[in-house]
């Protein structure tokens, strides 16, 4: 006989619980809690936060606007200036931009939560235009010009959208399945929950007069040289596509991989849980995407995850903010080391550290060794160009140069984002990029026409 | 320790702080919970011939800051709803219960002679320390004759405040509405009528907010809405004045004042007493946050009398009254400048971009060596005028610093611009 039990609510199954650890990391804003935060703002004339902003976001206007009930017109006075400043809400480091520049640090409070708030509106207004309301921005008169994008990351997305709006017709030509860059493929998760990448893109595209053709790389599906023939001009925003290599041994065995991989494999994966992690892993990097690979490994269930970088804490690129997030997320930090080889039979079982000092001023290794346990390590040194198809483009620094307006070395040729010699690795740069060589763009196909006349 | 207690109008008070005729007086229950607290007294809400009235839903409208602040809340409710008899029970229950407690029994009537009698005779016989005539009431009572609509014509103040003397030993306030030109009228009409004190202000005639979906004021009764009456914060400065007017104006200075208006702190208390101000009464504080606050109020006001060295309420009631004057009486020669601490300045911006577009172009932005930027005062152009401290946000950042110019005081009718001088010169 079977006895009746009470119902039970069932327990979280494994999947469920590591899905749950990445939710959203700063979760969305009630509409009082932005009011709340919006009436902080001291409305400053000539805002320091404002020059913070690589995109010039006019901070003190959109908050205002929350303040007083008009979402749309913040959103738009945010979209105005950074298309993608849904994305940008979600991973800018604030705390070293805007936010540091907030005047009310100065007056030992707490500065203006304005990532949040710019979350708020930017979603107010996406939401609203999925559900039907026109997009925000018009398209001027249509110029009977057409360009070619290359790479459909926030430089090449946010070109696209400034110049169809300007009147140009655009073509996107993406090598991966999906858009958005690293938007898409390399943010941590729990800063982009909920498909946002996606719907971002879905309505930035929404401006009308963008096509994207995906599975087109550049120097394998599609020719530089054939662009420009075909296209008025052409924008090149590929970001930076190859990892840079430790150059020691071991570096092929199974389980190295780099980190950008590993989070672009989770990114696409679901359930999260059936992302393939290691239990001992080893993240190797100082940087943000170090920390993000690391806490991830971390919440996928790893059950140590070390972040070694070969410098001080000081030196390291990732924020404060993100190092506490690491150290929260019981991620090890160790400093000072940098590897030397990486050991194992076939799949890799350690590696092996020096110890690091600076020498007048250069790093140096001070020959004493140490060797961490790892069955998964991963690569966060650090992107470079992958110069595939860019044959006659001038280099600097490893990076396409560009010049005033962003143009390249060669004729109609324009580029922005990670892959310049300017590229800063942030994707509210790459937005900037974008935005302001659309516009250099146009004056100079204006230039011309004047010029035929 | 301060003595708070004081006389209003011949009725002693154990302290100044005492509830307005309003939804908190409605009945024993609240009463009872009040001077539970240590409130001083209440004035009980005004009482009417039966029937009792009968009041729609719903009834308040509140008007806030971006914080979401209270600064003012508007209602239509109008006078007691409940039958006279049990409101006259409750309060001979209460003064019985409560004895050291002030009751004040606030009516209001048609404006016929033998209505307002009768009415004040058998309110003074429940036992009340004094009967308060509610003339003011702006919304509702008023389409019925009563309320404002005797309280905006003098002849009728004048009449109301006597009929009720003329049956009635105990003291008499009469409650005077701002909705008015000219508080020194009806002031004046009270005095006449033989009144012991006025009370004020009543509630200030307004709409709240129109609601924006529905096009209607708020708060709406059916999708209508209809014009109420203000109060709180955002009326303090309003009754403040009219407060003054009466306390320094030589025909009316005698009258007693039962001060009403906004009054949320100890502070705000002061403020009314050293206007004149006998005593004060507290409503929309009340409704907002419960009896309780008049804790602070008594601990508060005892505090800072102490600090100042004021035994009693007597000690400093009026002690601002001779520094009120008229424009006329301003010292022209009187000189202040702008002065802003490069120190504690957070470089908002603020009193720059208030003064360059809407006062004197007096502070001019520099770049620091170093980054980051100064304000500067130009003081050929500052005027004194206060704005740039007012908008900062920072403490002790901005002060107005007085110019030693040696001049005398000069006050406009002896001013040499002054076209009458010249006329006279001439």
């Amino acid at each position: 006989m079977t006895a009746s039990r009470p119902n039970r609510p069932s327990s979280p199954s494994r999947a469920e619980k590591i899905d749950a650890a990445f939710r959203d990391l700063h979760p969305a804003l009630t509409s009082g809690a932005a009011v709340t935060e919006a009436s902080r703002c001291l409305y400053c004339y000539d805002a320091p936060c404002i020059r913070a902003c690589p995109t010039g976001i006019d901070i003190p206007t959109f908050i205002h606007q929350i303040r007083s009930g008009n979402l749309e017109g913040s959103a738009k006075t945010i979209l105005a200036e950074n298309i993608m400043g849904g994305t940008c809400a979600r991973a800018c480091p604030t705390e070293v931009l805007c936010e540091e520049a907030c005047v009310l640090n100065k007056g030992e409070d707490k500065p203006i939560q304005i990532g949040d708030l710019q979350r708020h509106a930017v979603d107010h207004l996406i939401e609203q235009t999925h559900a039907g309301a026109p997009h925000p921005f018009q398209r001027a008169a249509a110029t009977g010009r057409s360009i070619a994008v290359v790479g459909a990351g926030p430089a090449g997305l946010a070109f696209a959208h400034r110049a169809a709006m300007l009147g140009h017709d655009i073509t996107v030509y993406e090598s991966r399945p999906k858009p958005g860059g690293l938007n898409e493929y390399g943010l941590a998760e729990y800063k982009m929950v909920d498909d946002f990448a996606q719907r971002e893109v879905a309505f930035l595209l929404g401006i009308g007069g963008i096509k994207i053709r995906h599975g087109r790389a550049l120097g394998e599906d599609i020719q530089l040289e054939a662009l420009r023939q075909a296209y008025d001009v052409v924008f090149i925003g590929i970001g930076l596509g190859g990892a840079a290599r430790l150059a020691i041994a071991g570096e092929e065995l199974d389980g190295v991989e780099d980190a950008l991989s590993f989070i672009e494999t989770l990114r696409q994966t679901k359930p999260k849980s059936k992302t393939p992690v290691g239990r001992t892993v080893v993240v190797i990097g100082g940087g943000n995407t170090a920390i993000d690979a690391a806490i991830q490994a971390k919440k996928l269930g790893a059950e140590s995850v070390t972040l070694v970088y070969r410098r001080g804490e000081d030196a390291m690129s990732a924020t404060g903010f993100e190092r506490n997030l690491a150290r929260l997320n019981d991620v090890q930090i160790r400093l000072w080391s940098r590897p030397s080889a990486i050991e194992g039979n076939g799949r890799v079982e350690s590696i092996v550290f020096e110890k690091t000092a600076l020498n007048g001023g250069r790093l140096q290794g001070t020959g004493e060794v140490y060797r961490l346990p790892a069955d998964h390590v991963l690569k966060a040194i650090g992107q470079k160009l992958r110069p595939m198809g860019l044959d006659g483009l001038a280099a600097e620094n490893g990076k396409i140069q560009i010049g005033p307006d962003y143009r390249t070395s060669l004729d109609g040729v324009y580029a922005g984002g990670d892959c310049v010699s300017t590229g800063e690795d942030l994707t509210v740069q790459a937005v900037e990029d974008g935005k302001r060589a659309a516009e250099a763009v146009h004056q100079a196909l204006a230039a011309q026409s004047v010029e035929r006349v | 320790m301060a003595d708070l207690s004081c006389t209003i109008a011949g009725i002693p008070s154990i302290n100044p702080f005492w509830l307005a005729s309003a939804p908190p007086t409605d009945k024993k229950y609240n009463v009872v919970r009040a001077f539970e607290k240590g409130w001083g007294g209440v004035v009980w809400k005004t009482l009417g011939e039966d029937p009792p009235v009968v009041n729609v839903t719903s009834r308040y409208g509140l008007h806030k800051d971006f914080k979401g602040a209270t600064l003012g809340i508007n209602n239509n409710e109008l006078i007691s709803d409940r039958p006279l008899a049990v409101n006259l029970r409750e309060i001979e229950e209460c003064r019985r219960e409560w004895p050291d407690r002030v009751i004040i029994g606030s009516m209001m009537a048609v404006m016929e002679e033998r209505a307002w009698k009768d009415l004040a005779i058998r309110i003074a016989a429940a036992g009340v320390h004094g009967i308060e005539l509610n003339l003011g009431c702006p919304h509702g009572m008023c389409e019925r004759g009563m309320g404002s609509a005797i309280g905006q014509v003098p002849e009728m103040v004048e009449k109301t405040t006597r009929w009720v003397r003329e049956v009635v030993d105990i003291p008499v306030f009469t409650k005077l509405t701002p909705n008015i030109t000219d508080i020194l009228v009806p002031a004046e009409a009270a005095l006449q009528g033989g009144a012991h004190a006025v009370s004020l202000i009543n509630t200030v005639n307004s709409i709240i907010s129109v609601n924006l979906d529905h096009m209607a004021p708020n708060p709406m009764i059916d999708n209508k809405g209809t014009h109420g009456g203000y109060c709180g914060s955002a009326v303090k400065p309003i009754a403040l004045n009219m407060v003054a007017e009466i306390a320094r104006n030589h025909q009316t200075r005698d009258l007693e004042i039962s001060a009403i208006g906004g009054i949320n702190t100890w502070r705000d208390a002061a403020e009314f007493i050293a206007l004149g101000a006998s005593g004060v009464q507290v409503c929309t504080s009340a409704m907002l946050y419960g009896f309780r606050i008049v804790e602070d109020m008594i601990d508060g006001l005892s505090n800072w009398m102490d600090e100042k060295g004021y035994r009693t309420l007597d000690d400093f009631r009026g002690k601002a009254i001779p520094n009120t004057v008229n424009w006329n009486e301003l010292n022209m020669n009187f000189d202040l400048k702008a002065r802003i601490d490069e120190k504690s300045c957070i470089e908002c911006g603020r009193c720059h971009i208030a003064c360059e577009d809407t006062s004197h172009q007096a502070i001019r932005i520099e770049a620091k060596d170093g980054g980051g930027r100064r304000f500067v005062v130009i003081d050929d152009d500052c005027v004194g005028c206060n704005l740039c401290q007012h908008v900062c946000p920072v403490d002790g950042c901005i002060d107005m610093e007085e110019v030693n110019n040696g001049l005398p005081v000069l006050t406009w009718p002896d001013h040499p611009k002054n076209p009458a001088n010249k006329a006279a010169a001439e």
